[in-house]
């Protein structure tokens, strides 16, 4: 075979492995199920947090007095025991399935789509470059949200919230909120960040990471949730603690020890060195 | 930072609404509406909401014509009506007023000159005029407000303004462009004069002011306003809402003032006026004074969302307005 018969070959064969390999583009394809990870965090996650417990949330004088007076009954009014979690706080609870909307002709990245487990809330992340709404567009518990790829990382704008927790044991988060999550993969790992910024309830951005990890077995299961009374209550009874009658939010800081004011949050409470001051503040008899 | 930026436009509005609320006619004067734009949002296939200055408006279009629910200022009908004429061509032919504050009422003669009344039979023969113009409705109490001596500087409002067709009853009904349209009477609300328009078929309620997303709810006590009017209109309009499953959508709410809701939102405003209305009833019941009261903040942790220490319509004024509601016989 001469030189420019093997030319030929070569040159031939480079083409076919464009034609039969993937286009690269500039952003990490992250579709799929991903199967929740957890560990130490497993009891507020899932079990739910303790009444009580704000340690760790960087959170004002306001929302604690929201937190503080917030009553658990409340979630049994019919007209909230379908409320969803809101897309900041929806990751903290299983599995996820991230879909991707492409222009069938270009192959463009028009939209993501995700799915939570928790009560199968599914949002959209706009990845067309499309404008958010005007302020008095609706606000959704999903919010609207717009991402764009940074180098290897997906970087998502979320406006339009409406007003949700930041734990669910009071601790609120306002409507006035604005979130920036970060999707990180690494592999069959994918890493998700969300900071979360509330001008009227938070003293500090607020940041959760989730871990995942690519399942190839599984399926997000479905969240079926019908309201139904549980109990006979006046006509618009809202259950909630007048304030400073609220004991039942002691029992978590007697219970394990913890200073009360440590839990009670605030974002000091959320640096390692308020261990030192963990230290020298009194522990409650316990309980 | 943008969000603190919307929080701030929030409050910005909040204050240029309430000075507008009662001033009506004086802050029309003093205003510049010329940089004012008329925005329109779609709720529903032929449900629009128009956003300017002053309430917001809801426009309902279809073959019959055209129907709007509140009219913002006078100045602003030029912008109002070119903005409706973009959505429809069709007869402008009711205007539904859900008070009588100005900044919901002042565009009332201009649309309504704009548009023109279903007439016929002996009473197009009897009066010549009768189809001239849209047919203005509105509670009974409405009216009365609008016909009572102006205030000492301003003027009356022109008869050209005024509702033409009131109801007294809890409910007034009407079918136009292919739909049921109950108008509602929400007693000391607002004010003693509210009316909540629910578009059925379109499932989109027209709250007016007893339902506002931006601030603590003017409540009117001179015009026969309560706190437990308003809680029970938020009451009634969770009860007409049936929402889907998610709670993100279902029966879609304009509010008086404010953006686009659903049952999410009224619950959270129900539910922070509840609150509030129980710590002011339950200091009241211990013997608190106003002062006293005031001094323990019973609504701190809501002020950052909805308070505001400036303008018309402050957090004091509203502590005031509730205090006072709930120490009368009436309001306990």
């Amino acid at each position: 075979m001469n030189l420019f018969i093997r030319g030929v070959l070569l040159l031939a064969t480079a083409a076919g492995s464009c034609l039969l390999t993937p286009a690269a583009f500039a952003e990490k394809n992250i579709a799929g199920v991903w199967a929740g990870t957890y560990g130490e965090d497993w009891p507020d996650r899932f079990p739910g947090p303790e009444l009580g417990d704000y340690g760790g949330l960087p959170i004002n004088d306001a929302d604690r007095m929201r937190a503080l007076t917030w009553n658990a009954s409340l979630i049994a009014l019919p007209e909230y025991q379908c409320r969803v979690h809101p897309s900041d706080y929806a990751n903290s609870f299983a599995d996820i399935r991230i879909w991707e909307e492409r222009d069938p002709i270009t192959e463009k990245l028009i939209a993501l789509h995700l799915q939570h487990f928790a009560w199968q809330t599914r949002r959209t992340i706009w990845m067309d470059g499309r404008e958010h709404p005007p302020e008095y567009a609706q606000h959704t518990s999903m919010g609207f949200s717009t991402g764009q790829w940074d180098g290897q990382v997906l970087t998502i704008h979320t406006t339009h919230l409406k007003e949700g927790w930041l734990r669910r044991n009071g601790a609120a988060r306002s409507d006035m909120a604005t979130v920036t999550e970060h999707f990180i993969r690494h592999g069959d790992v994918l890493t998700w960040t969300v900071v979360v910024n509330d001008p009227l309830y938070l003293e500090e951005p607020f940041i959760r990471n989730r871990d995942y990890r690519y399942s190839v077995d599984n399926q997000v299961a479905n969240y079926p949730c019908d309201s139904v009374v549980e109990m006979v209550r006046a006509p618009g009874y809202i259950p909630h603690h007048l304030p400073g009658t609220n004991e039942d939010v002691k029992i978590f800081a007697e219970t394990h020890g913890i200073p009360y004011k440590a839990a009670m949050g605030g974002a000091a409470t959320m640096y390692p060195e308020y261990v030192k001051v963990i230290r020298s503040l009194p522990v409650p008899a316990p309980r | 930072m943008q969000s603190l930026s919307v929080s701030k436009f929030c409050k910005r509005g909040l204050l240029l609404t309430l000075t507008m609320l009662l001033a009506g006619t004086s802050y029309a004067q003093q205003r510049d509406f010329s940089k004012v734009k008329i925005e329109a949002l779609r709720v529903r296939d032929n449900i629009y909401m128009l956003v300017g200055e002053g309430g917001n408006i809801t426009v309902q279009i279809g073959s019959d014509g055209v129907l709007i629910v509140d009219t913002q200022y006078a100045e602003l009908s030029d912008k109002i009506l070119a903005r409706i004429r973009e959505l429809s061509k069709g007869p402008i032919r009711y205007i539904i007023d859900t008070h009588h504050h100005g900044d919901h009422t002042g565009g009332n003669a201009k649309l309504r000159a704009a548009g023109m009344t279903v007439s016929g039979g002996n009473v197009g023969g009897d009066i010549s005029d009768a189809g001239a113009g849209a047919q203005i409705i509105a509670h009974e109490n409405a009216l009365l407000h609008m016909t009572a001596p102006p205030a000492a500087g301003q003027p009356a409002i022109p008869s050209a303004a005024l509702p033409t067709l009131t109801y007294f009853t809890p409910k007034k009904d009407l079918w136009f462009n292919g739909e049921g349209i109950r108008i509602i009477h929400q007693p000391n609300a607002h004010t003693d004069g509210d009316s909540i328009v629910y578009f059925r078929q379109s499932d989109v309620i027209s709250a007016g002011d007893v339902y506002v997303t931006k601030t603590y709810p003017f409540i009117d006590v001179p015009n026969g306003g309560s706190i437990q009017g308003i809680i029970a209109a938020a009451n009634n309009i969770i009860d007409l809402i049936i929402p889907v499953y998610g709670q993100d959508g279902g029966t879609l709410v304009i509010p008086g003032h404010g953006r686009l809701s659903d049952i999410g939102d009224v619950i959270n405003y129900r539910e922070m006026l509840t609150i509030i209305r129980d710590r002011i009833q339950d200091m009241i019941k211990k013997g608190m004074t106003l002062e006293q009261v005031k001094a323990a903040k019973p609504t701190r942790d809501y002020d950052p969302r909805w308070g505001t220490d400036t303008g018309f319509w402050t957090t004091t004024q509203f502590i005031e307005a509730v205090y006072k509601n709930l120490s009368t016989a009436q309001g306990k």
